[in-house]
């Protein structure tokens, strides 16, 4: 089963994942591919969190980042974040340490559960923070993940 | 060196005579070696266990640390413990022969007296000794077995398999083996494994693509009428350790959000005993046992860490203890519980040294090993230098085996300095031992042993001596990797093991001469986990220079000057820097 369910997505990728739920109208990429793009802009994690309108965030721990401890390759970190806030609106992933530490902006809709599953670069070791922003307020919440060169274990 | 018993008590007869301090007496009154392996069974419910015997089929000397520093909240705490303060701690008679097992202290002149350890035809022995006071036992493994040895890398793990059908091992766990590439670790556990019973286990191992388990997570025993679930443990990070290419599709982690998802389904399935097959290293499962509920013992490997009791941790629900068997086939763990009506009443756990002459071999074993070595005795009998002091690996900052490798490196590369990958594989020579081409492999066969010479600037090699330094050293063990610290030749140095990652080392030079940021500097190396690396292998280099210089003096430790570690800390002892 697991077979044919790779040789189905052969080729395709997370391509195919994310224009599904696109199309279910659970996820609107248009701000985040469209939009303002001050935030992708944006060098160091207060400035992404300013222009995120997430100065002031309170950590939450309502919010979960699941992430390796130390990534198995920098270049593709898988990354899940999955906030129990009430009515969460939108999940942004910010790695501090990239020379641009906004990956993206996931924003929810028709009640879609708040969890999102992605895969990030991270140039270096680096807090991985998710922003939610539900109800009109912004909750954070980060994980660190550390990029190592490798060898000499064992 | 093979003895039989009796001319080995006249070994010990003649070192009493000699006015050594060992347990002699003892040892001549025969108690010693006839009550030695004496194991009373006790309870219902028995585990045996080795780990990390590094493909060592024949018995060997291996030396255990002087120095093994913990971090965090791990100062002073076991297994970070060496020395006289270990013996103090077990409370093991000094000069004892458990003290000569557990500890470095006197070794040479005590692995004189008391011979090899280990060995797969002398660990069947005590194997099937136990098993026979034990009906229905398990033998686990918790893997770095098909790895370690010249036949081991020619074989592709074949010869450790088949060691390992013979031996009787029904489960284990993975790290090392990985290094044999995905297809063939599949070709094992799909082939010889599942033919003969052994169940290869990892919960910690999914594919990339769909997060889907690659191997069985658990296996459930019944033994003697009593539910028993062993979760497996891969080490958690293989592909950065080790080189990604090796399983490209495989994803590993510590995960223990699953490893408690699995307790969970193993204990509503009925399993009365929980134990989890680890391949984390002790620190890192010291941490798990505070974090994952239900599990009763772990039972780990991969730092080596000879410790005769476990270590009890406390969790949410309950009290999880924690093991260590050692390395190299010189211990065999034997977990003993008593279960009644569902529960364990009782448990009584030893961690048994394998001395070669208090066992004899078994001759089915001995058979296949005599075996699987015929087609390349020839090249592992090849004597390549004798050695003047001791050689072991073991240790934190550098080992005489790991200077001999640079000494050799820089020598045959022209190199300025070198670096030696912080394994701690790797078997010991006594002093006046001649090397040969077996024990140099001992120290370098691997999949990918290339050496290299690289043009490196100074502020390079800071950046890999800290990246490799937070690996050890991280105060959180999750960031921990479980080897020791890479071996520096020719560039002195000062570390902090307290400090931050950027922060531990420093005043690095170069014959007394501060090494410049931006200046080149001729690196020699071995084993990197780039893909495509190519180089000569590591031991036709060491080989090379062995043969030229025929007598090995002993080599002059390059150890880094330490700073902040306590004079008193019971994870250090006998430890000269450099500088």
């Amino acid at each position: 089963m697991n077979h044919q369910r790779r040789t189905v997505l052969k080729g395709v990728g997370s391509a195919a994942a994310v224009g599904v739920a696109v199309a279910a109208g659970l996820l609107k990429p248009t701000v985040a591919f469209a939009g303002d793009r001050t935030a992708f802009e944006a060098k160091g994690k207060d400035a992404v969190m300013n222009a995120l309108k997430a100065g002031g965030a309170a950590e939450s721990k309502d919010i979960t980042v699941k992430a390796p401890d130390i990534a198995e390759n920098g270049a593709v970190v898988p990354v899940e974040v999955t906030s129990n806030v009430a009515g969460t609106d939108s999940i942004a992933i910010i790695a501090e340490k990239n020379a641009f530490p906004m990956v993206g902006e996931f924003h929810l809709s028709n009640g879609a559960q708040g969890f999102i599953a992605t895969r990030i670069k991270l140039a270096n070791t680096s807090q991985v923070r998710a922003v939610v922003k539900a109800g009109g307020k912004v909750y954070t919440a980060a994980k660190e993940v550390k990029v190592t060169i490798g060898g000499c274990g064992g | 060196m093979s003895m039989s018993r009796r001319e080995f008590l006249q070994v010990l007869a003649a070192a009493s005579a000699a006015g050594m301090m060992l347990d002699s007496k003892q040892v001549l009154a025969g108690n010693a070696p006839s009550n030695f392996y004496d194991i009373p069974a006790y309870g219902n419910v028995s585990l045996m266990h080795i780990t990390d015997t590094h493909a060592q089929l024949k018995p060997i000397y291996f030396r255990e640390p002087n120095v093994n520093v913990g971090v965090g909240g791990a100062v002073g705490k076991v297994p970070h413990i060496v020395g006289d303060k270990f013996l103090k701690h077990f409370n093991i008679s000094p000069n004892s022969i458990d003290a000569h097992a557990f500890t470095y202290l006197n070794f040479n002149e005590a692995s004189k007296l008391y011979g090899k350890v280990g060995g797969f035809a002398h660990l069947k022995t005590l194997v099937d000794k136990v098993r026979a006071a034990r009906p229905g036992s398990l033998l686990m493994d918790s893997g770095d077995t098909w790895q370690g040895s010249g036949t081991a890398l020619w074989t592709k793990g074949q010869d450790m398999v088949d060691a390992c059908i013979e031996l009787g091992v029904n489960v284990m766990a993975p790290h090392w083996e990985f290094t044999q590439g995905a297809e063939r670790v599949m070709e094992i556990v799909n082939g010889d494994f599942k033919k003969h019973g052994i169940d290869f286990i990892a919960q910690n191992v999914i594919t990339n693509d769909f997060g889907d388990q690659v191997f069985k997570p658990y296996v459930m025993k019944s033994i003697n009428g009593v539910q028993v679930a062993i979760i497996g443990q891969a080490f958690p990070y293989t592909p950065i350790a080790n080189p990604r290419h090796f399983v490209p599709d495989w994803s590993f982690g510590i995960r223990d959000d699953g490893m408690q998802k699995w307790v969970d389904e193993a204990r509503a399935k009925g399993a009365r005993i929980v134990v989890v097959l680890s391949h984390n290293g002790m620190d890192v499962d010291i941490k798990m046992a505070s974090r994952v509920t239900g599990v009763d013992v772990i039972f780990g490997g991969h730092t080596h860490d000879g410790v005769p009791q476990p270590v009890p941790v406390k969790n949410a629900k309950g009290v999880t203890l924690v093991t260590n068997a050692g390395s190299n086939g010189k211990f065999l763990g034997v977990m003993d519980f008593d279960v009644k009506g569902g529960k364990i009443k009782g448990w009584k756990y030893r961690l048994v040294p394998v001395f070669s002459n208090l066992l004899a071999a078994d001759k089915k074993m001995e058979a296949l090993i005599s075996r699987v070595r015929k087609p390349y005795e020839a090249k592992l009998n090849e004597k390549l230098a004798i050695t003047e002091g001791m050689l072991y690996r073991r240790g934190n900052f550098n080992g005489s085996w790991d200077q001999l490798i640079m000494d050799a490196m820089m020598k045959v590369k022209g190199a300025d300095a070198a670096f030696s990958p912080g394994f701690r594989w790797g078997t010991s020579l006594l002093s006046g031992d001649t090397i040969t081409m077996e024990h140099l492999l001992d120290q370098t066969a691997t999949t990918y042993s290339f050496s290299t010479l690289t043009e490196m600037d100074g502020e390079t090699i800071k950046v890999i001596m800290e990246d490799v330094c937070d690996n050890l050293f991280n105060a959180d063990p999750y960031y921990q990797q479980g080897g020791d610290m890479v071996r520096v030749g020719g560039i002195t140095y000062a570390l902090n093991p307290y400090e931050k990652m950027g922060k531990r080392i420093s005043d690095l030079r170069l014959h007394g001469k501060p090494l410049a940021a931006g200046k080149k500097y001729k690196v020699a190396g071995w084993a990197p986990v780039a893909e495509g690396a190519t180089g000569t292998p590591i031991w036709d280099v060491v080989a090379e220079y062995l043969r030229a210089v025929k007598t090995v003096a002993p080599p002059k430790l390059n150890n880094p000057r330490l700073i902040g570690v306590k004079q008193n800390d019971p994870g250090i002892a006998d430890y000269i820097a450099s500088v």
